[in-house]
């Protein structure tokens, strides 16, 4: 097929289509993608602005052998014939990852123990993987007051990343957008500004694509640790949306509903809020079964899956081998 | 003296007027380009004139115009970048404020060049009384027929608006600016792909600066030739110089590119040297954002050469031992003048204008003001100036549009040079302050 280019990434050399983004490409590839904390693919033209994904382009295509002269954003940057890209091989792109991390962390309150989004925290996964245990930051942070964004929404601005992703997903999900960043720099903030309500049948869905605890379900607040709820893939007759969901159950409780996501952590169908909200007894849904999350998270360590004999002494054991 | 292309005329009393201007010779490049030239002959004679981009970036104008996509059926704009916010540079405000004719000209000469048939011009919003003085002048263009339809009989038409901005620095980043002008927030967008190809409500638009559209109209009545031989090497042309600082004659200079630096700040036809006959301690040489240099270091390169005000004279050296032309925006500091304050400053601007949009930028500036006011004021630590170093470092390259090096690059360059001079403030904090408030008592009164 001649429509196909060869882009190295890596090492790895894989044949992708035309305006395949380098970021595409290396999820094709499927390990050690770059991360990315605003780019969400179900939404047009999110993407360029944590800069987490950047990636080194060491020679941009076959025709123009040369290597590009910044690093460039991956989620971004169309793939060319024979281009070859550094991602976790190049020196240079984990340094400016580590950079970006502390960047993001600077402002951010770090109150995960208390944070509805510990466990299922993009901005964890990434400070796990990227960032360094400690801080050079020792100014004051930012902070903003919680407020209420609509009956089911509460921001919580001093988590937020100003990734855009519920900016984006407002414009193109729902019928009139009533919020978005005012103010500039690092005092910039997502906000109604006049305390406007967000309420449409949609509304919901900007705490699934919130990478962070900004945007957190007022009917979820501090219920449960996530990795102590099971995940259950359900599905419901609904005529607003597919009504594929997952359902986080407490024991026989549905404490919450969510939409499905993919590996990426981006939500496969989005979902309204009656099957979000309003269907939390388990006869309104066709359970299909336990929902395996993938990646690295703890959810996916199955922790309430062992079987626990003796929970004083498995503990134990598992502090002292490690 | 030097050649004077853009202030020949500015001390003309009444310039500001039509009558004046066409008096003066104005209008007559309208004139020679709509009647005998076609478009590609502008293009052309613009890239003969060998001009560059008079906003900061020095790109070769004419191979920019040559980028705009002739081939989409799409309209193509004309944006004028008059959003002028750079600390130090002031040089299109005096232009359009003394000559605003001048700019008109060179917009219905670069729309006519470009194709484009709606051209707006981007002005600061602090700047009303220029925004009054352009629409005043753009009547009176729209009453001879300079503008609107069929200009001078042609069959060529121009209509010409003027956009003021909300006052966001960034916007005069031109993705940003353009995203202002669509009515949108001003944030830069990610490139490519270039306004060339996408641009004003998605269409092949050109943005450039007021000074490099007001050099058009000379380039057309005297040839690119002409223009091309004034100057250094790839420097061709006049500059408009915005000097200020501890100089005793601050102003609006237009020198020819070649002056040396030296005579520049010391003969009395310019800058007329330090006041108070005192010591030349760095000059920052093209608006904040470029390089800060020592005196040794402005005056003369690495290599030990003459230093002159050319693009490439002054980035000889590349930033460890050189800056940048830049806007133009040409700031002094004589030996009274503290660095580390002046840095201080300079960060405040970067963290107050950055747009937020991109990580390392939105935290970072506010990360190195708040380093460097406590610097400042008597809470810094030595391993602060490796910090500073190192954030200015994870800044730089790692954002979506130059505001990031910006304000990346007086960080890295202050500390490279006037090192010591953080030391000392980390060492003695006190007298350090006292110095400064003494001195600003003393500015007070």
């Amino acid at each position: 097929m001649s429509d196909k280019l060869k882009v190295t990434i890596d090492g790895t050399t894989i044949e992708v289509d035309k305006g395949t983004t380098i970021l595409q490409a290396a999820r094709m590839i499927g390990k050690n993608y770059p991360p990315a904390m605003c780019y969400y693919t179900p939404l047009k033209n999110t993407g360029g602005k944590c800069r987490v994904c950047l990636v080194k382009v060491a020679q941009a295509s076959e025709a123009n052998p040369r290597p590009m002269p910044k690093l460039v954003a991956s989620c971004l940057t169309q793939v060319e014939q024979g281009m070859v890209v550094e991602n976790e091989t190049s020196p240079e792109v984990l340094e400016a990852r580590n950079g970006v991390v502390e960047f993001l962390l600077i402002n951010h309150p770090l109150d995960c123990p208390v944070c509805d989004q510990a466990g299922e925290c993009d901005l964890q996964n990434l400070s796990f993987d990227h960032g360094k245990g400690i801080t050079r930051y020792e100014e004051g942070r930012r902070e903003f007051e919680k407020i209420d964004i609509g009956s089911k929404v509460q921001l919580h601005m001093t988590r937020c990343i100003l990734c855009y992703r519920c900016v984006y997903l407002a414009d193109q999900l729902t019928e009139k957008r009533v919020h978005g960043v005012i103010n500039r720099g690092d005092v910039s903030e997502i906000s109604t500004y006049i305390q406007n309500a967000i309420e449409n049948d949609f509304s919901g869905n900007i705490i699934d694509v919130c990478p962070v605890g900004a945007l957190t379900d007022k009917t979820y607040r501090f219920k449960q640790r996530v990795w102590f709820s099971k995940p259950f893939d359900a599905h419901r007759n609904c005529s607003k949306c597919s009504g594929k969901t997952v359902l986080w159950m407490k024991g026989d409780d549905i404490i919450r509903v969510t939409s499905r996501k993919d590996k990426f952590g981006e939500v496969i169908d989005f979902i309204c809020n009656e099957c979000r909200y309003d269907h939390k007894n388990p006869a309104d849904w066709v359970i299909e079964g336990p929902r395996h999350i993938e990646d690295t998270s703890v959810i996916s360590a199955n922790k309430y899956e062992l079987p626990v004999v003796s929970p004083a002494v498995n503990v134990d054991a598992k502090f002292v081998s490690e | 003296m030097g050649k004077k292309i853009l202030l020949e005329h500015v001390d003309v009393p009444g310039i500001q007027t039509l009558e004046v201007y066409r008096k003066m010779g104005g209008y007559q490049a309208v004139e020679k380009a709509l009647k005998s030239m076609n478009p590609d002959e502008v293009v052309e004679e613009v890239k003969k004139s060998g001009l560059r981009g008079r906003g900061g970036a020095g790109f070769p104008t004419g191979m920019k115009w040559s980028f705009l996509d002739k081939k989409s059926d799409k309209p193509r704009y004309l944006v004028c970048n008059a959003d002028e916010s750079e600390p130090g540079t002031f040089k299109d405000r005096y232009l359009m404020q003394r000559i605003p004719h001048m700019l008109i000209e060179g917009m219905i000469c670069s729309s006519f060049a470009l194709g484009a048939r709606t051209s707006y011009i981007y002005v600061r919003g602090e700047m009303m009384y220029v925004i009054r003085i352009l629409e005043k002048a753009i009547a009176e263009a729209y009453a001879a027929g300079l503008l609107g339809k069929n200009i001078l009989g042609s069959d060529y038409s121009l209509d010409l608006y003027v956009q003021p901005g909300g006052g966001a620095y960034i916007c005069g980043e031109e993705t940003a600016l353009l995203e202002s002008l669509e009515g949108k927030r001003g944030n830069p967008r990610n490139k490519p792909p270039f306004p060339a190809v996408w641009g004003l409500y998605g269409c092949p638009t050109v943005v450039n600066n007021v000074e490099t559209i007001a050099d058009v109209p000379w380039i057309i009545n005297h040839g690119g030739d002409a223009y091309a031989a004034i100057g250094i090497g790839k420097s061709t042309g006049t500059k408009l110089i915005s000097a200020c600082g501890n100089i005793k004659k601050p102003g609006v200079y237009e020198i020819e590119l070649g002056v040396p630096v030296e005579e520049f700040i010391y003969s009395d036809e310019y800058c007329g040297g330090i006041t108070e006959g005192r010591k030349l301690k760095a000059v920052v040489a093209g608006g904040s954002s470029v390089p800060i240099l020592p005196a040794d270091l402005i005056l003369t390169t690495a290599n030990n050469e003459k230093r002159l005000m050319t693009y490439e004279s002054l980035s000889d050296g590349g930033f460890v031992s050189g800056t940048m032309l830049g806007s133009g925006g040409f700031i002094v500091f004589d030996d009274r003048q503290c660095i580390v304050r002046n840095l201080w400053n300079f960060s405040r601007f970067y963290h107050h204008e950055s747009c937020g949009q991109c990580s390392p930028c939105r935290e970072g500036t506010g990360w190195m003001e708040k380093v460097l006011h406590r610097i400042e004021h008597g809470h810094g630590k030595m391993s602060d100036i490796d910090l500073l170093v190192d954030v200015a470092k994870k800044i730089e390259g790692k954002t979506i549009c130059p505001l990031g090096e910006a304000a990346a690059w007086p960080v890295a360059s202050a500390i490279r040079h006037f090192r010591a001079e953080f030391e000392e403030h980390v060492r003695n904090p006190d007298s350090c302050l006292k110095k400064h408030l003494h001195r600003e008592a003393a500015l007070a009164h």
